[in-house]
C-alpha cells in the first residue's frame, strides 16, 4: 500500500509539470466553456421566442437541466474520449521508452502496486478536471434554478465514465513503448465502447443483450438524467477493474516472457 | 553473494545467453567483460530480476530472484545501460523518489538522499532537472540511485561510460570504496579499468562463458589484453588467429554494428 501512494505521489506530481496534462485540462475545459455558452445562448433565445408569443405554459417546460446541463454533459462525454487517450498514453510507454521500467521493474515493488499508483494518479488528475468543469452548474445555481440532484447525478457519471476512460488508457499504453500507439488504440476501444450498441437496437439473443449492456453511453444517458442506478455504478467499475486487471496482466509478462 | 547458475536466454531462434556459470563472494567485486552483444547487459538484467531466464538460476544471498523475487530485489543495487531518469524531475525529487520506492524507512530518508548525493559529488546540483543534465551528470545520479538503499548487492551497467578522464577516476575510487562489505558486478568495455578495481574477472563471448578468473592468478607480464584477446580467439574457432587479427574482427564489428 505504501508503494501504492510512492508512485501515486510521484505521479499526480508528475502530471503538474508536464505540458500535455495542461493541454488537456486546457482543451477539455475551453470546449466545455463554448458548448456551455452555445446552449445557453439557444436557451435564452427559445424563452424570449415563447414570451414574444405569449405562451405560459411552454415557458413552465422550459428546463435548464434538460435543455443545458443534458447536452453540455454528452458532448463533455465526446470531448472526453478525443483528450483521454492523450492523457493516458504516456504512463507506461513513456517509462518503457526511456528505461525508467527498468527501474520500476527491479524495484521491491508488486506490479499490481505499480498499476494501482499509476490508477490513482492518472483518476486524481482526471477528477480534478472534471470538478473543475463544475464551474458551469455553479453559474447555473447562481443565475437560475436548476435541480442540483440531477446536475450532481450527471456529473458523477461524467466522473465514472473518465475513469473507466483511463483504466482503458492505462490497458493500451502498457502494451506498448510506443505514446502514439498507445493513444490509437485507446481511442479505438473507447468508439467502439460508444458504438458498440448500434447493430444490436433491434435485435434479440443473448449476443446483442451482451453488445447493449457493454454500451458506455446508455449507462451513461442514465445518470444524466438524474437516475443513480446501482447497475449503472456497478457497470464503470466492472469495465475499470477489468482493464486495470488487464494493465497488471500485461506488466507481469514481462516477468515471464 | 551472487551466484549465477547454466544462465540460458533465448529469445526465438536467438541465442542471447547460453549456459553462463559463475560466482561472486561478497567483499569483492567482479568485472564483466565481452564484446558488444556479448549477452553482458541480458545477464545483468536476469539477475537484477528484469527480465526471467529461459533456464538457469540466479541466488542473491541465496534467495531465487525469480521465485523469491520481491526479497531478492530489496538486496541488489542496480544502475541500468542508460541511466533511469525522469526528465521531468529535480535531482533531489528523483533520488527521495528512489529512495521511497526501495522501502528507506522515513526516518533514514534525508540521510540516506544527503549521503548518495555527497558521495557521487551532486550536493550542490540537487535543484537540477534530470532531463538537462549532461551525459556524465547522469551517470552519477543513476550510481546514486543504486546506492540510495545501502544494497549489499550492487550491479552496474557500464558505470564509467560517457564520463570524463577526472570523473572516471572518481567513480573508479567510489566503487573500490564501496566494496568493503558488497557483492560489486560490474561490466565494462575499458580493460584497465577491470585490472585496477576488480578483483575477479569473467569474461563472456557470444552468450557463452570463456574465463573465469581471479585477477592475482593472471601471470605477471601479461596483460588483461592478451588475456581477453586469447579467451575470445580460443573462442570464437580461429584458434591460429592472432591477437591483432582478433582485434580487427572486434572493430570490425563495431563499426558494423553503428
Amino acid at each position: 500500500m505504501r508503494n501504492t501512494l510512492v508512485i501515486a505521489g510521484k505521479e499526480l506530481q508528475g502530471y503538474f509539470v508536464q505540458p500535455v496534462a495542461y493541454v488537456v485540462l486546457t482543451v477539455f475545459l475551453l470546449l466545455a466553456g463554448w458548448f456551455f455558452f452555445a446552449l445557453l445562448r439557444q436557451f435564452d433565445e427559445m424563452v424570449q421566442l415563447i414570451q414574444m408569443m405569449g405562451q405560459q405554459q411552454q415557458l413552465q417546460n422550459m428546463n435548464l437541466n434538460t435543455r443545458v446541463i443534458d447536452p453540455l454533459l454528452h458532448d463533455l462525454s465526446i470531448v472526453l474520449v478525443i483528450v483521454m487517450p492523450a492523457l493516458t498514453m504516456r504512463v507506461f510507454a513513456e517509462e518503457k521508452r526511456t528505461g525508467t521500467y527498468e527501474l520500476l521493474l527491479t524495484a521491491p515493488v508488486r506490479t499490481g502496486e505499480i498499476v494501482a499508483g499509476k490508477f490513482i494518479a492518472a483518476a486524481c488528475f482526471t477528477l480534478i478536471m472534471i470538478a473543475l468543469a463544475w464551474i458551469f452548474p455553479l453559474i447555473l445555481m447562481i443565475f437560475g434554478n436548476p435541480e442540483v440532484g440531477v446536475m450532481f447525478a450527471g456529473y458523477l457519471g461524467l466522473a465514472l465514465l473518465a475513469i473507466t476512460f483511463v483504466a482503458v488508457g492505462l490497458f493500451t499504453s502498457s502494451l506498448t513503448q510506443n505514446q502514439i500507439i498507445a493513444a490509437v488504440s485507446s481511442f479505438g476501444l473507447l468508439i467502439l465502447l460508444y458504438v458498440i450498441s448500434w447493430p444490436a437496437e433491434s435485435g434479440g439473443g443473448a449476443v446483442w443483450a451482451l453488445m447493449k449492456y457493454l454500451s458506455l453511453p446508455d449507462h451513461f444517458s442514465t445518470m444524466v438524467r438524474g437516475v443513480i442506478d446501482t447497475s449503472d455504478i456497478i457497470f464503470f467499475l466492472s469495465v475499470t477493474v477489468v482493464a486495470l486487471f488487464l494493465t497488471q496482466r500485461s506488466v507481469e509478462s514481462a516477468r515471464w516472457r | 553473494m551472487i551466484e549465477v547458475k547454466d544462465l540460458s536466454k533465448t529469445y526465438g531462434n536467438f541465442v542471447a545467453v547460453s549456459g553462463i556459470s559463475f560466482k561472486a563472494e561478497s567483499g569483492q567485486i567482479l568485472g564483466f567483460l565481452g564484446p558488444n552483444g556479448a549477452g553482458k547487459t541480458t545477464t545483468m538484467r536476469i539477475i537484477t530480476g528484469y527480465m526471467p531466464a529461459t533456464s538457469g538460476t540466479v541466488l542473491i544471498d541465496g534467495l531465487d530472484i525469480f521465485a523469491n523475487s520481491l526479497e531478492a530485489r530489496r538486496r541488489i543495487g542496480y544502475l541500468p545501460e542508460i541511466p533511469p531518469l525522469y526528465s521531468d524531475m529535480r535531482i533531489e525529487a528523483y533520488l527521495r523518489f528512489v529512495a521511497k520506492l526501495r522501502n528507506v524507512r522515513r526516518a533514514a530518508l534525508d540521510n540516506a538522499v544527503e549521503h548518495v548525493m555527497h558521495v557521487c559529488g551532486l550536493t550542490s546540483m540537487a535543484g537540477r532537472i534530470c532531463g538537462q543534465l549532461s551525459k556524465g551528470y547522469r551517470q552519477r545520479v543513476g550510481l546514486a540511485q543504486a546506492l540510495i538503499h545501502d544494497p549489499p548487492v550492487l550491479v552496474l551497467d557500464e558505470p564509467t561510460i560517457g564520463l570524463d578522464p577526472r570523473q572516471i577516476h572518481e567513480i573508479r575510487e567510489l566503487i573500490r570504496s564501496l566494496a568493503g562489505k558488497r557483492t560489486i558486478v560490474l561490466s565494462t568495455h575499458i580493460l584497465p579499468e577491470v585490472s585496477q578495481i576488480c578483483d575477479r574477472v569473467v569474461i563472456i563471448n557470444d552468450g557463452r562463458l570463456v574465463l573465469e578468473e581471479q585477477l592475482s592468478d593472471i601471470p605477471a607480464g601479461t596483460s588483461l589484453e592478451e588475456v581477453f584477446l586469447q579467451a575470445i580467439a580460443k573462442e570464437s574457432g580461429g584458434g591460429e588467429g592472432s591477437a591483432e587479427e582478433t582485434l580487427e574482427e572486434v572493430g570490425a564489428g563495431h563499426s558494423a554494428r553503428f
